[in-house]
């Protein structure tokens, strides 16, 4: 198994540490893991984005071209990170702030919209994690006991009492992600 | 087993440093290697293994810095990345030229000049072939993993004293700033005086009724005992050459192609290689860990076997010029590499093999 994952959306939207976590998790479930942020000029301009591998063998470049799943959580990302999916691949994005939405057909598409949910459970930070729990969902590359034990290990000790938090969304991000029809 | 950990290259450079028992480090802050000092600082070594973290007034300052702590004896090291590690220069040379051993690590960035702050292996020239004034080398080590940022540490400090000379850690700013798996060592206790006087009997540690002064410098002025002196450097560099060459052979036993690229462009080859092979195109890899010496042997036998070599790095094309001088046969050796802080993508690499070497 190999999982090549890229992330992206705007500075603080939690991607790095999505990214983090997931891969904290792999480690768990004593996979290979990898993880690159962008930290350029780009990143300066407000957006952020992680590549992410998980893998049973030793991984090659951490740098690729073409992912396995993208994470998308803004416009900007969704336009530069799509055609990057391949074919049968699959995409994750939050709609909140899209007006032109994904159009691939030969893609899985998934929607989640983990932004309006966390402002409505009032778990503004913990956005990222619900748009995690909808990954996992749809396609459990680790199990949610490992992805605790990532947490644990990522988080630093004076936020553990945010993880039974964190832990709710994922299963609520598990419970609001949904096939968008036609791709 | 040691200390399973989830780290950035950077990081895993000071931890290791922790670990090694490092006397002391002296740095000034450059993207894309910042993290080395910021870690230094938040674990505070200074409070449980004594260990001295300075921020220097610019690198300049750091690298004299080093200078004075190893001819005590000390376990001292910088880092930097590109436009800092031009300003160490003179330092290095000096050092070079007065044998004290230190370790620089060098996060390169794309040049020339302040260039920017994405990954780059333009660095390759300045590093294995002198980068300072006069005739001197260090032992440069390339590190491809973050496992290997913090293993080349200790590595590299115990080439450094062996051969009383500067070593160079060199990666980049793709190595420097990804997290991967990495198992820590134990602890390794700091020297103590007496342990630094027996191991390091030339070193300044105070002289006693027993002994001539020890003096450290890299100034002669008499030319007859400077040539001496350059003798028996370039002596030391030929046992340097015999004996510490490292390499790693990747998918070469079929291989009718070889990529040699070390770093980060290493594993960008590795997954253009696995790319290749869906397609047919039997490659194989040769990655130097160390660029100087270089392993000029490895890849001279490797080019009676295969038809043509691939050098891949992020530059114009400066290793080239080493595996050319390996090579006797008129091989056909190519290079490819974007530049500037671009990287180039597995896809790139293998489209750049079967342009230059299967088709050209």
């Amino acid at each position: 198994m190999t999982e090549e994952i890229i992330i992206a959306g705007f500075g603080g939207q939690g991607v790095l540490s999505m990214g983090k976590i997931l891969a904290y998790s792999g480690i768990m479930q004593e996979q290979e893991v990898s993880w690159m942020p962008s930290y350029g000029p780009e990143m300066r301009g407000g957006t952020a984005n992680v590549t992410v591998i998980l893998s049973d063998e030793r991984i090659s470049s951490p740098i690729l071209t073409e992912y396995d799943t993208a994470i998308i959580l803004n416009q900007q990302s969704l336009d530069k990170f799509e055609k990057a999916v391949k074919p049968g691949g699959l995409l994750i994005y939050d709609g909140n702030g899209i007006s032109h939405h994904p159009e691939r057909k030969d893609i899985r598409i998934y929607r989640v919209d983990a932004a309006d949910e966390a402002g409505k459970l009032g778990l503004a930070k913990i956005f990222n994690m619900i748009v995690l729990g909808g990954y996992l969902k749809v396609n459990p590359v680790v199990e949610l006991d490992n992805v605790i034990k990532g947490l644990k290990k990522s988080l630093p000790q004076r936020y553990h009492h945010m993880i039974p938090d964190n832990e709710k969304a994922i299963m609520r991000g598990m419970e609001i992600i949904y096939p968008v029809k036609g791709s | 087993m040691g200390e399973l950990k989830l780290m950035k290259g950077n990081e895993a450079i000071a931890e290791a440093a922790i670990r090694a028992g490092v006397d002391a480090y002296f740095g000034y802050p450059i993207t894309p290697q910042s993290e080395v000092i910021e870690y230094l600082m938040v674990e505070k070594p200074y409070e449980t293994t004594g260990m001295v973290v300075l921020q220097a007034e610019s690198e300049i300052a750091a690298i004299n810095m080093v200078y004075g702590a190893a001819a005590s004896g000390k376990k001292a090291m910088t880092s930097s990345s590109s436009p800092g590690i031009s300003l160490k220069q003179e330092g290095i040379s000096y050092m070079a030229g007065a044998e004290l051993p230190c370790l620089i690590a060098n996060v390169v960035r794309g040049g020339p000049g302040l260039g920017t702050i994405q990954p780059s292996q333009a660095d390759y020239f300045q590093a294995t072939k002198g980068g300072g004034h006069g005739d001197y080398h260090m032992i440069v080590l390339a590190p491809a993993s973050v496992q290997e940022m913090a293993d080349f540490v200790s590595k590299g400090f115990d080439l450094a004293f062996k051969y009383r000379t500067p070593v160079m850690i060199l990666s980049d700013g793709l190595i420097g700033q990804m997290m991967e798996k990495v198992i820590l060592s134990e602890h390794t206790p700091r020297w103590t005086d007496e342990e630094i006087i027996k191991l390091s009997p030339w070193a300044t540690t105070g002289k006693p009724a027993s002994r001539e002064r020890n003096i450290i410098t890299s100034l002669d002025l008499d030319p007859y005992r400077q040539e001496e002196h350059n003798i028996h450097l370039q002596k030391k560099y030929k046992e340097i050459r015999e004996k510490e060459v490292e390499y790693e052979e990747i998918m070469c036993e079929d291989a009718e192609y070889l990529f040699v690229a070390y770093g980060s462009s290493s594993r960008i080859a590795q997954k253009a290689i696995k790319l290749g092979r869906e397609k047919g195109i039997k490659a194989g890899l040769l990655r130097p860990i160390t660029l100087y010496p270089f392993p000029s042997e490895a890849i001279r036998r490797l080019s009676q076997q295969v038809k043509g070599i691939l050098s891949l790095e992020m530059s114009a094309g400066q290793m080239i010029e080493d595996i050319r001088l390996s090579v006797d046969c008129e091989m056909k050796v190519e290079h490819f590499g974007r530049m500037g802080g671009v990287i180039h993508s597995p896809a790139e690499a293998l489209q750049a093999l079967e342009e230059k070497i299967i088709g050209g």
